[in-house]
């Protein structure tokens, strides 16, 4: 599968860009040109240059810089995000699938009753409780959006728990922790990249969007969302600066969303005759 | 069919059940102690702990949980939600009577043009499959999958109402007003739908009944509409009905956007004020939408299609 994905060249450019944005926000203190808090208000709305590639905004900070510094909040808690949220699911989805009976019942109970509601507005609803912060945005959207990974994961357990390389391993007494974790994982493993895969992508996009209401990241860090709530106020003044962290957030969610089609083709190359 | 129809109702039942006891425990979780709120909404000069504790008898706050929780669902069964906090001489009923329109107004709107551009252009691209206009759509639907829709609100404003001073930046008023934001939350339910009817109709088109109108001799095009994209709307149309609550949910970044004073805007507001009981109201009022519309177009679906008709019997 590995020697199918090297192969497959959308999704080893995918992963080049994620990789380069993700190695620019790790090391952000070297690469970017200036200090994205330091502003030079006498040198506000500047347009491009050599000091300052991308302009500076609406207090003389450096565009650039921000955005390097962006990557760290805007990528890192969609993945801590992603993590948390795949990883509620996986455990309820494989607690449901592999155990059935009562297990199985109470778990998919809840999950249906979570996926009736608009998650939208329940992520707002639970971001309003706790109020405004980071931590809450990350938790809320964990609490909202596992139970639909929980149903996809419990469906792929299903297909694999009555197959004859389990029961075989149940047959000769292997400990059910031994076949949870050696055999039934390894083989789901594959489904769950491109679900985390995608996931990134929209939990990006919306933990932007909180920022970008103001109920997320908030206003001096350079946060993509935060970055366009601010461009926002001097869109008549200054238009240009709302263009950069726009087109990054695109760029971004475009390329895991690619990626995450990739993997699915590389996965399952049925799928790629019929699209 | 009466059977079906009777049982996917008595389901319902327990999910609004379930929406209802999740706002009233939502409202429970809150800071502040409520016969403090209710103290200060009565601008109570002095508060004090005899006063707290008449508050708390007077509302019935000392009475046990599950019977709290009955006399809340009754009272919202009567569509009596209690007061805005910050601004105690309003109830919430009238705050969401007052936002109400200018929301249905946007969503309306943007359900028309997702029906407007979606179907033709849904319809065209499985006719022309792989053609250069096929293409460029299924490029600009990717693109769309990927953009914020806050992002492209400010876009649009920035190009079309202040480089080309074509309509009005934000607000609400005329038409003028509406083509804006309704376009902006319209848009990510458009691509939605052209991927979806695109890929209804190549899926009907391999089917044996347009190889046999062909063999009858039908034209091309009767065949296309008549039968391949009649046979497609079914789904698209229950699909549809049922993101209308998401339409109306959605609105809640566009209007932030454009200032529309709708209820996106004032659920946003109250979450900055910390107005518990409006957000409460929000989110049960779209919850109840969103199962209800559920409800509805599921039977519709069941009504429509033959087959499945015969499957629920």
């Amino acid at each position: 599968m590995i020697k199918r994905l090297t192969k497959n060249p959308i999704a080893m450019g995918m992963l080049g860009i994620i990789l380069i944005i993700a190695l620019l926000g790790i090391f952000a203190p070297f690469v970017a040109p200036h200090d994205p808090y330091e502003g030079n208000i006498l040198n506000k709305f500047a347009t491009f240059s050599w000091q300052y590639p991308l302009g500076t905004d609406n207090l003389g900070r450096c565009i650039l810089s921000r955005l390097i510094y962006g990557i760290r909040p805007t990528l890192f808690l969609a993945l801590i995000t992603m993590i948390g949220t795949i990883g509620l699911g996986a455990l309820m989805g494989v607690l449901a699938g592999y155990f059935k009976g009562p297990v199985d019942e109470v778990i998919m109970r809840i999950v249906d009753v979570m996926l009736s509601f608009p998650s939208q507005i329940m992520i707002f609803a639970v971001v309003a409780l706790m109020g405004a912060d980071v931590r809450n945005v990350i938790l809320a959207n964990i609490f909202i959006k596992w139970a639909w990974y929980a149903r996809m994961i419990r469906c792929n357990v299903i297909k694999y728990r009555s197959r004859n390389f389990i029961l075989y391993s149940r047959c000769i007494g292997t400990r059910e922790t031994f076949i949870l974790t050696r055999h039934l994982l390894p083989s789901i493993a594959s489904e769950l990249a491109v679900l985390a895969t995608l996931d990134v992508g929209w939990a990006i996009l919306n933990i932007s969007t909180l920022s970008f209401l103001g109920l997320g990241v908030q206003a001096p860090i350079p946060e993509w969302g935060a970055m366009l709530s601010e461009a926002k106020n001097v869109m008549t003044t200054n238009p240009i600066q709302m263009i950069a962290p726009g087109v990054a957030i695109v760029v971004l969610i475009a390329a895991f969303n690619l990626l995450g089609d990739a993997l699915r083709d590389v996965l399952d190359p049925k799928e790629m005759e019929l699209s | 069919m009466k059977n079906y129809i009777a049982k996917r109702i008595l389901t319902t039942i327990p999910l609004l059940l379930c929406i209802t006891f999740i706002c009233f425990v939502f409202i429970n979780l809150i800071p502040s102690d409520p016969a403090e709120v209710a103290l200060r909404i009565r601008q109570t000069p002095v508060i004090t702990d005899e006063a707290i504790q008449a508050v708390r008898l007077e509302l019935g706050l000392d009475d046990p949980f599950l019977l709290r929780y009955l006399n809340w669902l009754g009272d919202s069964l009567h569509f009596d939600f209690g007061v805005s906090y910050t601004n105690p001489s309003r109830t919430v009923l009238g705050e969401i009577a007052r936002c109400l329109p200018a929301t249905l107004q946007l969503a309306g709107a943007s359900l028309l043009i997702v029906i407007l551009l979606s179907l033709p252009i849904g319809f065209f691209c499985a006719v022309y499959k792989d053609s250069w206009f096929d293409r460029l759509v299924r490029g600009l639907v990717f693109m769309t999958t990927a953009m914020p829709a806050y992002w492209v609100g400010l876009l649009l404003i920035w190009l079309v109402s202040i480089r080309w001073n074509l309509l009005p930046t934000s607000g609400a008023g005329s038409w003028q007003h509406l083509v804006l934001p309704a376009f902006t939350v319209a848009l990510t339910y458009i691509s939605t739908y052209i991927r979806l009817i695109r890929n209804n109709m190549l899926e009907n088109m391999k089917e044996d009944y347009v190889l046999y109108a062909q063999a009858r001799g039908l034209r091309q095009g009767t065949i296309l509409v008549k039968h391949v994209l009649k046979n497609s709307l079914q789904t698209c149309i229950v699909a549809i009905g049922m993101s209308i609550p998401q339409l109306i949910a959605g609105t809640i970044v566009v209007e932030n956007v454009f200032a529309w004073p709708g209820l996106g805007k004032l659920c946003i507001t109250s979450i900055f004020n910390r107005d518990y009981p409006v957000i409460q109201t929000y989110v049960l009022m779209i919850g109840t939408l969103f199962i209800l519309f559920n409800l509805i177009f599921d039977i519709v679906q069941a009504l429509a299609d033959p087959r499945l008709r015969r499957e629920a019997e």
